[in-house]
């Protein structure tokens, strides 16, 4: 948290709902520390094939926006409104009745009104009606135009980049309109004149190179899995195989690279690991397809399509049947809403069927993907695990729920059944901060970075108060989640809003609940600290 | 200001009505001609904006999720709010349109400090949702019982519906419920956005102006019935006379109805450039309209780009040799 000093007591009684004097349209964008991230590096833009790449920043007066920036919105914007039916219905039916102005964490968390959610769509309504209707040309600011001029395409970045695309705010519109769907249209217009962020380009531009975000090259990727190998045997005495890049197998496994790398999604890793190991899984990991991730879904729908394709051309190559996916939570939406429509349907590979219980995932039906808590689950359905929960006893745990598996894929009773079956201690938060009304952590859609510290604290307050609320109630020690970015991002919201809760994933638990045959008799968890009764 | 702007040109229209029928002795204009301009911009321009939605590709299935998913055999889905079938997004759909069901989640949100801890609280605000209802079933009520003066004979429903409408038996001429209601619900809509800061924040005129010139259309039309008493007979034999597209305009009628038919006329016309076509783009939502089953059924995209992921053959000849130094398997040696 490098420059983001401000106490969560003074962040707390700086928020004020009430909206300031001036019209919407009367104040412009203010950039500060905290609020706005790093532009993409030009060298990173040129390697994707992004125009118009170029040192800049958002703090300085002049954008160096190319000289016909506005045609070029204007045409991108006609174009979209042809591509995306759901664009101009947007557009155009918004009524204004403010359902959704409350619904959006950095509304909650700043008190900016331009982060309600009907006024973020309003910076680009406003010009799609100067430009594309014929009341807005005519009545001009009664009917709620304005003309693009480099104000205007300030704001947009400045809250384009300051929305997580979790639509809660589209749930409770009553015509489903959807935010991040216009956030999506907006960024995909900013890239056409070269404003964008580094830290959604540079992990598209590694995940083409190398296959996952963080750049690991495959001999890399396969001394961490190595490593993690050994802290297994650590723990359990046994020592795991894992399959890489090997053709022949059932099943192909992908996970966010996250979890390969980063504490603390290494732990659901080795969950994983042991997972398969207890159950003789037939499967592989691909080095080349190794990132669940896909961060083209926060940038531009063809990059977008173009990072997912490895999957089903990893698959196809190492002949397996069917895809088993990892937790994470927006490369879930892209699985189960665009991955058939980008790159499917994959007639190469077979029905998904569990090797262990027979049950058909009819859900996957043409996509062949399966998301690795309805496995588990079905798994310990079946009583195909010898679990131990007491192990997980030293946990008072709750769950949060990714935004995308909820709202984007209403993957809600799996990841819970889990958890109550690998933990004896499990309480939830309150009922209007999870499932399908769970608010995001604030780090989402690629705002994950510490630049952007302040409006991630900010937009943190939801889900990190509602979590002080178990922390004191029940004494919950442990938020489990089911996505990678929400394993980085949890960590400093529960630090700052409710100190001493720590994070994970759901695998990890299943790690420290699972017996594995002939293991020896555990003395520590997968973090290597003591188990309960067996402290000192 | 924008609320201010919106009442001035209520105002304006009612003047000009009732003085271009009073002073200028323009009844046949506002009486035939604006109503049948009126019908036809109406019409035909709704048909070209949906047309015109129609015309945009659906690229995506993008259902926003409400529930739980269609998974497992034993888990239990949430079917109407994650549907993942024609037949249960159907009846999504008929809980959103007849009953705002997305709206009926409506929460508030409020920040607070109880002994020092802060609590962001929520609270139900079923508020909007209730006088939503309220008005919009008030409206359709008063448009079907509109019918007896376009239709004759009168369609069986409308003489029950008067009925119903009217079962309180209070006052003569008999007190419509839907009267009272849309007016109680049109302004609770107008004073909550008149008084809420946040409301009134993001309002513009073209929020008020409609939900001031339909309460302009029900006043007027309350005051005909209960106050002018205005000549019925009179009156239908012109609105006959604008369906059976044979006009005329009877002597004697009130000024009032002028007002009245030139104020719906101005609703009609400003439908379909106006946020009230949400009446057509509820439907066509695609987070509502569209099935959670993209995994199950293949959703094509009618412009799917070509675009190819960077090969397995060039990401091998990139690592190649490192990768034959980890043991990592190969297709090609080096
Ligand atoms: C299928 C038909 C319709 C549906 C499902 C529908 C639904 C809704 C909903 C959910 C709202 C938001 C709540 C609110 O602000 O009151 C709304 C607002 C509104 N509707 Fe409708 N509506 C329909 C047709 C109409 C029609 C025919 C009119 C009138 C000509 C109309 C006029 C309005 C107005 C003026 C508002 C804004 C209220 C405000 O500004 O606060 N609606 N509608
Ligand atoms: S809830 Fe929907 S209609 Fe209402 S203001 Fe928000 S986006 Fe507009
Ligand atoms: S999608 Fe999420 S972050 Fe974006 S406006 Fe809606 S509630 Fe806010």
């Amino acid at each position: 948290m490098a420059d983001f000093k401000t106490k969560p007591d003074e962040l707390y009684k700086s928020i004020d709902h009430t909206p300031p004097k001036a019209g919407w349209m009367d104040v412009p964008a203010q950039f500060r520390p905290g609020n706005w991230c790093y532009p993409a590096k030009p060298e990173v833009l040129d390697y994707i094939g992004f125009p118009n790449g170029r040192k800049w920043s958002p703090a300085d007066e002049d954008w160096k926006l190319p000289e016909n920036w506005k045609d070029i919105i204007h045409q991108g914007f006609r174009e979209r409104l042809e591509k995306f039916r759901s664009l101009k219905i947007f557009m155009d039916v918004c009524v204004r009745c403010g359902a959704c102005a409350d619904k959006c964490h950095y509304f909650i968390g700043s008190g900016d009104p331009k982060n309600m959610p009907v006024l973020r769509a309003e910076l680009l309504r406003s010009v799609y009606r100067k430009d594309f209707t014929t009341a807005g040309k005519i009545l001009g600011k009664l009917n709620g135009a304005r003309v693009l001029e480099e104000d205007v395409l300030k704001e947009w970045f400045l809250y384009f980049y300051q929305c997580t695309e979790c639509r809660r705010c589209s749930l409770f519109c009553p015509y489903g309109i959807d935010t991040a769907e216009i956030t999506m249209m907006a960024r995909e217009l900013l890239n056409l004149v070269g404003c964008n962020i580094n830290w959604i380009q540079e992990p598209v531009a590694n995940c083409q190179r190398t296959g996952n975000h963080l750049g690991i090259q495959p001999h890399a990727f396969k001394d961490i899995v190595d490593f993690m190998v050994d802290d297994i045997e650590e723990v359990t005495g046994k020592r795991i195989h894992v399959p890489m890049n090997e053709k022949g197998h059932e099943i192909l496994f992908i996970t966010p690279s996250g979890d390969v790398f980063a504490d603390p999604g290494i732990y659901t890793f080795m969950g994983y690991l042991m997972l398969f190991d207890a159950i003789g899984l037939d499967y592989t990991m691909s080095t080349y397809a190794s990132e669940g991730g896909n961060f083209g879904l926060f940038t531009d729908n063809v990059v977008a399509k173009k990072l997912n394709a490895k999957m089903y051309a990893e698959a196809k190559r190492l002949g397996v049947k069917w895809i088993l996916g990892g937790e994470c939570g927006h490369m879930w939406r892209v699985i189960n809403q665009y991955m058939d429509t980008f790159n499917g349907p994959p007639d190469f590979l077979q029905m998904p069927k569990s090797p262990i219980t027979g049950t058909v995932f009819k859900n996957a039906a043409s996509t062949k993907m399966v998301h690795i808590t309805e496995f588990t689950a079905d798994l310990i359905k079946h009583r195909k695990l010898k679990l131990d929960p007491s192990r997980n006893d030293h946990f008072t745990v709750t769950f949060h729920d990714s935004c995308n598996p909820a709202r984007g894929m209403g993957l809600l009773e799996e990841p819970r059944y889990v958890i109550k079956n690998v933990c004896n201690n499990f309480y939830e938060m309150p009922a209007q901060t999870i499932r399908e009304q769970t608010f995001c952590c604030a780090g989402g859609a690629g705002l994950g970075t510490d630049e952007f510290m302040d409006m991630r604290m900010r937009g943190g307050l939801p889900r990190g108060n509602a979590l002080r609320y178990v922390r004191d109630k029940y004494g919950v020690n442990r938020m489990a989640c089911i996505c990678a970015i929400d394993r980085a991002t949890l960590v400093p919201l529960a630090d700052y809003w409710a100190n001493g809760v720590d994070i994970s994933g759901i695998h990890e638990l299943v790690g420290n609940a699972l017996i594995l045959d002939g293991e020896k008799e555990r003395e520590v968890d997968l973090r290597q600290e003591p188990l309960p009764g067996k402290e000192g | 200001m924008n609320a201010f702007y919106s009442l001035i040109f209520v105002f304006a229209l009612v003047l000009i009505a009732l003085f271009g029928v009073g002073a200028a002795h323009l009844s046949y204009f506002f009486g035939v001609i604006l109503p049948l301009a009126a019908v036809i911009v109406f019409i035909v321009g709704i048909v070209l904006k949906v047309l015109g939605w129609g015309k945009s590709a659906v690229p995506f299935r993008i259902p926003t999720t409400g529930g739980q998913q269609q998974s497992l055999d034993w888990i239990k889905q949430n079917k109407w709010d994650n549907p993942s079938t024609a037949s249960q997004t159907f009846i999504r759909m008929v809980f959103e349109v007849l009953f705002f069901r997305s709206l009926f989640r409506n929460t508030s949100v409020s920040l607070r400090n109880e002994d020092g801890v802060p609590v962001v609280a929520y609270s139900s605000a079923k508020w909007l949702w209730l006088f939503a209802l309220m008005f919009h079933y008030s409206f359709l009520i008063i448009v079907l019982r509109h019918l007896r003066l376009f239709m004759d004979p009168v369609p069986f429903f409308v003489p029950v519906l008067d009925f119903m409408d009217g079962i309180l038996q209070i006052g003569a001429p008999r007190l419509y419920m839907s009267d009272l209601l849309i007016v109680v619900g049109l302004s609770f809509l107008l004073l909550r956005r008149l008084v809420v800061p946040i409301f009134r924040y993001i309002s513009n005129a073209a929020d008020y102006f409609p939900l001031l010139l339909i309460l302009g259309i029900a006043l007027s039309g309350i005051y005909m019935r209960y106050f002018g008493k205005v000549d019925v007979i009179a009156i239908k034999e012109l609105t006959m006379g604008l369906v059976t597209l044979s006009p005329k305009v009877p002597a004697g009628i009130d000024a009032s109805f002028y007002v009245h038919i030139a104020l719906v006329s101005t609703l009609l016309i400003y439908f379909p450039f106006s946020k009230l076509m949400h009446m057509g783009g509820v439907f066509l939502s695609p987070t509502r309209n569209m099935p959670n089953n993209t995994r199950i059924v293949h959703h094509e995209n009618p412009w799917n780009p070509d675009v190819k992921p960077h090969s397995y053959e060039a990401y091998e000849d990139d690592f190649r040799e490192h990768m034959i130094e980890a043991g990592l398997p190969v297709e090609k040696q080096a």
